[in-house]
């Protein structure tokens, strides 16, 4: 077998990161290449550079033994070269048909189009339905969307970003069976993950990436997930503790019959939906995104005001009407999904960022002005106790990296002292140290009796610290399962939404 | 009322409403590309202006009609140039155009203001004005071209992931807009008044840009919203020939009166407005290289 893509010594830097340095290696016509890398190694920078979208500071490609020169996606696309983005590229308010077209080459007609489409769905087994618009699609369907409009333009090389991420075990599946098929017809294909399991199962070679350097290119034949995961750490990551037992039979927060009715399509409805937990508990709540993750975070939260009918009760006390603040007085703490925006604002100071969060209480108040010895005195302590790697409390929030900052914050929510702690994608795209101390810090928390909800994509997190999970699927929150009888497979059917 | 008047009255409101048309389409097209211009009011006045001038001093109506619309090119290309290329805050650059007009039109037309023209027959216009709308929905709804637009307009980063040239789109859509703009001030000089008068447009760049609100970034809505607007404007005049006793200034305001109604009534349901607003409007877009 021939190389169809070599990259020679690729070089690119971003101001304080080095994403690619020295990358060189080759991959082999009609085979499944997988770019293996933790959050952060550089894999989506290196396919970013083949597919055109971003420029190198240094450094070759060769397409069939050729140099390539890339500079836009328009020209990798003339070379064959399609790509499916890891969030994807594909317009909301537009149909599918409308989307198709868009990502064609040459210009065709509708019923042309129609057809085309219809012989590589039947071939490979899609179904999707050209006049519908996007907004109304499962997050499976819109991948599928991305994958024939990248085979519509028949390409040799097709680039997959995190593909499954965002799938059911279930569409996992599929989508490796699709892969395989267009293989056998002579496609390249470039996949990008950090799942170890899935790499050995459907990739023939493996280039493994640490901190923007590849570490060595393998065939998978004779490796398993702990082999290539030594090798793209670097080091062996201690699991966090499984949790003790919950001594309290107590409820200390409850969601009764909790819906809502919004008309905007590109919301998701929660349909009466029931929690219930204990102190001390940790329950974590699975599903694909875009299920309702965000729209219950946000009830949970109340910034926006969002409607709905039910109940929210906090230690006997309904909060339904209880603003952001008031429901931090009475000890409920968040930490949000969006680190850089919404946990914390990028601009400000690590105290400052201290100060917004924690501004209902009267402690880092002077009457009217802050009073920054105290703020700066607890973000000392947030900084110590949480090993925030930073220089000191005065430097901007947008300078830490991302494990870093998720350190802070959550470390700033924790030292409030909450008596019920709500985390959505806490180890979202940080490192595996600090992904590995905030798990352990979780862990310790709910043993000194703190109730805690973890909003998660991340099964294998959930999975690790929490007693119960619950699956949100479509807006439809199942009953919570004991973690010691839950497999795989259950927990698949129920992100599928085939709850019992 | 006498048919006669009835007609009369459907004559004044054609001829009176035609530069909310070619103002309104191009602002639409523009955003529809997700890019926000403020700038129609200036735009509209120096197109007014420079053909005004150029038909006294050529007497030629085809030199007047290019160089009117070169204005607009030269303008729209500037503050093309501006919010896409130097990424500048689009409304701060587009009020920035607006007051450049006003005073760039007041300065030229200073020694023409009350010069005699003969004015060109305004049907020609009315009619084109017509087409145009047709030609606009079916170039967005109809056309790969359009598609495009949309696409840009509603995503620029997955519009450019797959290969569309985001800046050149927006190039093209600007200009458009920034010549139905002069066209639209052309006809105000040329045909409606006909003379050059300082700040002659009167607001109606403005009401243009709320049209594009009203119209849902429809081009028929915007044709509808177009001769409603107009008909308030014309009702005013006939409201004091019946003889109905309120101040002057009443009816002058009720034109913009009905405007900010309008919009108040579209923006009170948020969520229609977030579906058909292009979604990348007013935000400025950067290669991530």
């Amino acid at each position: 077998m021939q190389s169809i893509v070599e990259f020679k010594k690729i070089f690119k830097s971003y101001p304080g990161v080095i994403a690619n340095e020295d990358v060189s290696f080759n991959i082999k016509e009609k085979s499944i290449h997988a770019i293996l890398g933790e959050n952060g190694a550089g894999k989506s920078t290196l396919v970013k550079i083949l597919y055109g979208h971003v420029k190198p500071d240094s450094g070759e490609i060769l397409i069939n033994s050729d140099l390539a020169i890339i500079n836009s996606p328009s020209t990798a696309k003339n070379l064959g070269i399609n790509m499916v983005f890891q969030h994807f590229s594909l317009f909301e308010s537009l149909t599918v048909a409308e989307n198709l077209i868009l990502g064609m080459n040459e210009n065709i007609s509708l019923s042309k189009l129609k057809d085309k489409s219809k012989t590589i769905c039947d071939k490979y087994g899609f179904n999707l339905n050209l006049n519908s618009p996007i907004s109304s699609l499962s997050v499976g369907q819109r991948q599928s969307v991305e994958i024939v409009r990248s085979l519509l333009n028949n390409p040799k090389i097709l680039i997959m970003d995190e593909p499954t991420s965002v799938l059911t075990p279930d569409e996992i599946s599929k989508l490796f069976k699709i892969l395989k098929n267009l293989v056998k017809d002579g496609l390249t294909v470039i996949f990008i993950s950090h799942k170890l399991e899935e790499i050995i199962n459907l990739s023939d070679f493996v280039t493994i990436m640490r901190n923007g350097k590849v570490v060595s290119t393998i065939s998978t034949q004779n490796e398993d997930p702990a082999t290539l995961g030594y090798k793209m750490l670097g080091y062996k990551v201690s699991k966090a503790k499984q949790v003790s037992d919950i001594n309290s039979s107590k409820d200390i927060f409850n969601i009764k019959n909790l819906s809502t009715q919004s008309k905007d399509p590109f919301t998701i409805n929660l349909n009466s939906i029931d929690l219930n937990l204990k102190k001390g508990q940790i329950l974590g709540i699975a599903g694909v995104a875009g299920n309702g993750q965000k729209e219950l975070m946000e009830i949970l939260l109340n910034e926006n005001d969002y409607e709905f009918s039910g109940d929210i009760i906090f230690k006997d006390l309904k909060i339904n009407n209880l603003s952001t603040f008031q429901r931090k007085s009475l000890s409920i703490s968040y930490v949000t999904e969006e680190r850089l925006g919404h946990s914390a604002v990028p601009e400000m100071s690590l105290s400052e960022n201290i100060f917004l969060s924690m501004n209902h209480k009267s402690e880092f108040k002077k009457g009217d002005f802050i009073n920054f010895e105290k703020i700066n005195s607890y973000a000392s302590d947030v900084i110590k106790n949480f090993n925030v790697d930073t220089p000191s409390y005065n430097v901007k929030a947008g300078k830490l990296s991302g494990g870093n900052l998720q350190k802070f914050i959550i470390g700033r929510e924790i030292m409030s002292n909450p008596e019920l702690l709500i985390l959505s994608q806490p180890t979202w795209g940080i490192d595996a140290g600090s992904e590995a101390f905030i798990k352990k810090t979780i862990v310790e928390l709910s043993q000194k009796g703190v109730s805690i909800i973890i909003i998660s994509h991340d099964l294998d997190e959930l999975l690790e610290v929490c007693h119960q999970i619950s699956v949100l699927y479509e807006g439809f929150l199942s009953n919570p399962l004991n973690v010691e009888d839950i497999n795989i497979t259950k927990l698949g059917k129920y992100m599928g939404g085939l709850f019992d | 009322m006498s048919i006669e008047l009835i007609i009369g009255i459907l004559n004044i409101v054609l001829i009176s409403t035609t530069p909310l048309v070619f103002a309104g389409i191009g602002e639409l097209v523009t955003e529809k590309s997700g890019v926000l211009n403020l700038g129609l009011e200036g735009l509209m006045l120096v197109g007014a202006v420079t053909g005004f001038i150029t038909l006294v001093i050529t007497g030629n109506y085809f030199y007047s009609l290019f160089l009117s619309i070169i204005s607009g090119v030269i303008l729209s290309g500037i503050f093309a140039f501006l919010v896409l290329n130097l990424m500048t805050n689009q409304i701060a650059t587009g009020l920035a155009l607006t007051i450049f007009g006003i005073g760039l039109s007041a300065m030229l037309g200073k020694k023409f203001g009350g010069t005699p023209i003969n004015g060109l027959n305004p049907y020609y216009f009315i009619v084109i004005s017509f087409l145009l709308v047709f030609f606009v929905a079916y170039f967005l709804s109809k056309t790969k071209t359009g598609l495009i637009v949309r696409a840009v307009g509603e995503n620029h980063n997955s519009a450019y992931a797959l290969g569309y040239n985001v800046i050149k789109t927006r190039y093209l859509t600007i200009i458009f807009g920034g010549v139905m703009s002069s066209l639209a001030g052309y006809y105000i000089s040329i045909c409606y008044a006909p003379m050059w008068q300082e700040g002659m447009t009167a607001g109606r760049g403005w009401i243009a840009l709320a049209l594009v609100v009203f119209a849902t970034w429809k081009p028929w809505r915007l044709l509808v919203g177009a001769y409603i607007f107009g008909g308030v404007a014309i009702m005013q005049m006939n409201l004091q020939a019946i003889g109905v006793k309120l101040p002057g200034q009443f009816f002058n305001m009720m034109p913009y009166l009905a405007t900010i109604i309008v919009l108040v009534f579209i923006s009170s349901n948020k969520l229609r407005l977030k579906l058909s607003a292009p979604s990348s409007l007013n935000i400025p877009f950067e290669k991530n290289q």
